[in-house]
C-alpha cells in the first residue's frame, strides 16, 4: 500500500485556491453598477442563451463568472432556494442576505470537501424601495462573501475594470451613464470594440411591478452609449 | 420531511437527484408537497366552497371573473374571497371547489410557471400551462372522493398563435378546450346560458367585461351561493383582462363602474 505524501494545509488551500483563480482570471468579467433607479449588471457575452445574469426572486438578480456549468448549478439551486422560501413564507421574507449567506456556504464546503474547488465567483443583488438601499453581495470560489458598494467587478482582469469604475463613477450614476461607464471599461481592458449584439445587460428596475429583472436589448445598448 | 433549505446559515443544497425545472417536482424531492390527509370513516367536513367563475374569448384576448362569495352549507363564509388570480403575464386561473385548496393549489400553480420561467429562460407555451394544471387537479382526486373537489377554469393568451384561449376541467383532471366562453361553480350553469344569449363573435374587450359582470349578476340571482356585486358595501367581482400586452387585474373602481351600469341602479 502506497502512503500519500503528506501536504500542510496551508499549501493545500493555497494551491486549491491558485486554481480557481486561474480559471476564473481567464473568463470574460463582469460588471455590476447601481444606477438611480435599480442595478445594472453588464458583461460581454456572444452567446444569447447561455446566461451571465438571471433573474433569482422578484428583487433579487444573479450575475455569475468562470465555468458556465457551475455558476449555472448554483442559480438553479438559488432560484429553489428562493421559489421555495417564498413558497413557505411570504415573497417579500426572501433577500438576498439570506441567499448569499447560503451561496457562501455551499462555496466554502465545495472548495475544502470536493476533488476540486468551483472555478466560479457570483454577485447577488437585490434592489431596495428607494435609491440608496440596493444590497450587493459577491461570494468568491472558497466561500468568502463580501459587500460590494456602487460597483463592482468580477472575472478576468477585475483589477483593472474596478480602477476604471472607481476614477469615472461619481455617486450613483443614471442608467445610460452606468452602461457607458461599464462598456467602455470593458472595451479598454479588452482591447476590442464588442458589438452590440453580444453585451449581455440585464437590470433590477425598482420602477416594474412585482418582477423588477428586465434585460436590455442591443437597440437600448445602443442608445444609452450614443451620447 | 428531508432537508429543508430554508433556515438561516442553511446552505444552498445542489440536488443528486435533480427535479429538474418543475416547482412541484422540487416540493416533492423536499418532501414539502401540500397534503391533506382524511381518515376513512371520519365522517365528512365542511369547508368553505369558491362558487360562480366565468371567462370569455374576444377578438384581442379573453376577460376572466369570478363573483367574491365562499359558502359552506348554507352559511356564507367569506364575501370577499379572490378566485381569479393571474397566473403569469400572459393567463390566468380561477378556481371553484374547495376554496381552501383550490387556492393553495393556485399558489403552486403560480410559482411552478415561474420557476420554469427562470430556470429555463423561457416562457411555458399556453397549452403546456393547461397540461400541467390538469396533471395538478388529477393529483388531487383522492380528496375530490372526499368531497373537496378543485375545479379550475384556465385561460390566456397564446404567445405563439395570438389569440385567447380557455380551458375547463373536471376532478379527474380532464382538459378541455372552450371554444368561446366557459363558466364553473354552483352559478355556473346560470352564467354559462346569460353569456350564450349575449355572447357575439367580434366582441370587444370592454363590451365582454359587461357581459362578464351582467352573468355574474344573473348567477347572483338565481343560486343562492354566488354573490352579486355589492354596491353598498363595496363587494365587486374580480375581472381580469389578458391580450397581447399582457394582463390586468381591473381596480374595483372600473368594475364598479360596470357594475352600476349593467344593473341599471339596482342594489
Amino acid at each position: 500500500m502506497s502512503m500519500p505524501f503528506y501536504v500542510p494545509p496551508e499549501q493545500l488551500t493555497k494551491d486549491r485556491a491558485d486554481f480557481a483563480r486561474k480559471g476564473i482570471a481567464r473568463g470574460r468579467p463582469i460588471i455590476v453598477i447601481e444606477y438611480t433607479d435599480g442595478v445594472l449588471l453588464i458583461g460581454e457575452n456572444p452567446s444569447g442563451s447561455l446566461h451571465k445574469t438571471s433573474e433569482i426572486y422578484d428583487r433579487i438578480a444573479f450575475a455569475g463568472v468562470g465555468r458556465f456549468n457551475e455558476f449555472e448549478m448554483l442559480r438553479v439551486a438559488g432560484i429553489r432556494y428562493a421559489d421555495l422560501k417564498g413558497y413557505s413564507y411570504e415573497r417579500a421574507d426572501v433577500t438576498a442576505k439570506g441567499l448569499a449567506n447560503a451561496y457562501a456556504q455551499t462555496l466554502g464546503q465545495i472548495f475544502t470537501h470536493e476533488m476540486k474547488p468551483y472555478e466560479i465567483e457570483v454577485m447577488i443583488a437585490e434592489v431596495g424601495a428607494e435609491s440608496g438601499t440596493t444590497e450587493i453581495y459577491r461570494i468568491q470560489y472558497d466561500g468568502t462573501l463580501r459587500d460590494v458598494r456602487g460597483s463592482g467587478a468580477m472575472g478576468g482582469m477585475e483589477d483593472a475594470l474596478t480602477e476604471r469604475l472607481e476614477s469615472a463613477l461619481e455617486g450613483i450614476p443614471d442608467l445610460a451613464t452606468a452602461v457607458r461607464v461599464a462598456t467602455e471599461a470593458i472595451e479598454a481592458v479588452l482591447e476590442a470594440e464588442v458589438a452590440a449584439n453580444d453585451w449581455e445587460a440585464a437590470v433590477l428596475d425598482r420602477t416594474l411591478g412585482r418582477r423588477k429583472f428586465r434585460r436590455l436589448t442591443a437597440d437600448e445598448i445602443t442608445t444609452f452609449r450614443t451620447p | 420531511m428531508s432537508e429543508s433549505p430554508l433556515w438561516h446559515g442553511d446552505l444552498v443544497p445542489l440536488d443528486t437527484i435533480s427535479p429538474g425545472s418543475s416547482f412541484l417536482s422540487l416540493l416533492e424531492a423536499r418532501g414539502l408537497v401540500p397534503t391533506w390527509v382524511i381518515s376513512a370513516g371520519e365522517g365528512s367536513i365542511q369547508a368553505p366552497e369558491a362558487t360562480t367563475v366565468l371567462a370569455i374569448r374576444h377578438d384581442d384576448g379573453v376577460v376572466m371573473a369570478g363573483d367574491r362569495r365562499a359558502t359552506a352549507g348554507n352559511i356564507i363564509a367569506h364575501s370577499r374571497v379572490k378566485k381569479v388570480f393571474p397566473a403569469d403575464e400572459y393567463s390566468a386561473v380561477a378556481i371553484s371547489g374547495t376554496a381552501g385548496m383550490a387556492i393553495e393549489l393556485t399558489k403552486v400553480f403560480q410559482t411552478e410557471l415561474e420557476h420554469y420561467e427562470k430556470i429555463e429562460g423561457t416562457r411555458l407555451s399556453l397549452e403546456g400551462k393547461a397540461n400541467y394544471l390538469a396533471r395538478m387537479v388529477r393529483g388531487n382526486l383522492p380528496m375530490a372522493f372526499q368531497g373537496l373537489g378543485v375545479v379550475p377554469l384556465f385561460c390566456g393568451y397564446d404567445e405563439a398563435s395570438g389569440v385567447g384561449r380557455l380551458y375547463t376541467f373536471d376532478v379527474v383532471g380532464g382538459r378541455y378546450e372552450e371554444q368561446d366562453y366557459a363558466a364553473t361553480g354552483s352559478g355556473g350553469a346560470e352564467a354559462k346560458s346569460f353569456i350564450k344569449g349575449a355572447f357575439q363573435p367580434g366582441l370587444s374587450e370592454e363590451r365582454t367585461i359587461e357581459i362578464a359582470i351582467e352573468a355574474l349578476v344573473a348567477a347572483a340571482e338565481e343560486d343562492a351561493a354566488t354573490g352579486g356585486p355589492d354596491l353598498h358595501r363595496g363587494i365587486y367581482p374580480n375581472v381580469v383582462t389578458i391580450n397581447s400586452e399582457g394582463i390586468i387585474e381591473l381596480e374595483d373602481d372600473r368594475v364598479a363602474g360596470v357594475a352600476s351600469r349593467v344593473m341599471g341602479g339596482r342594489p
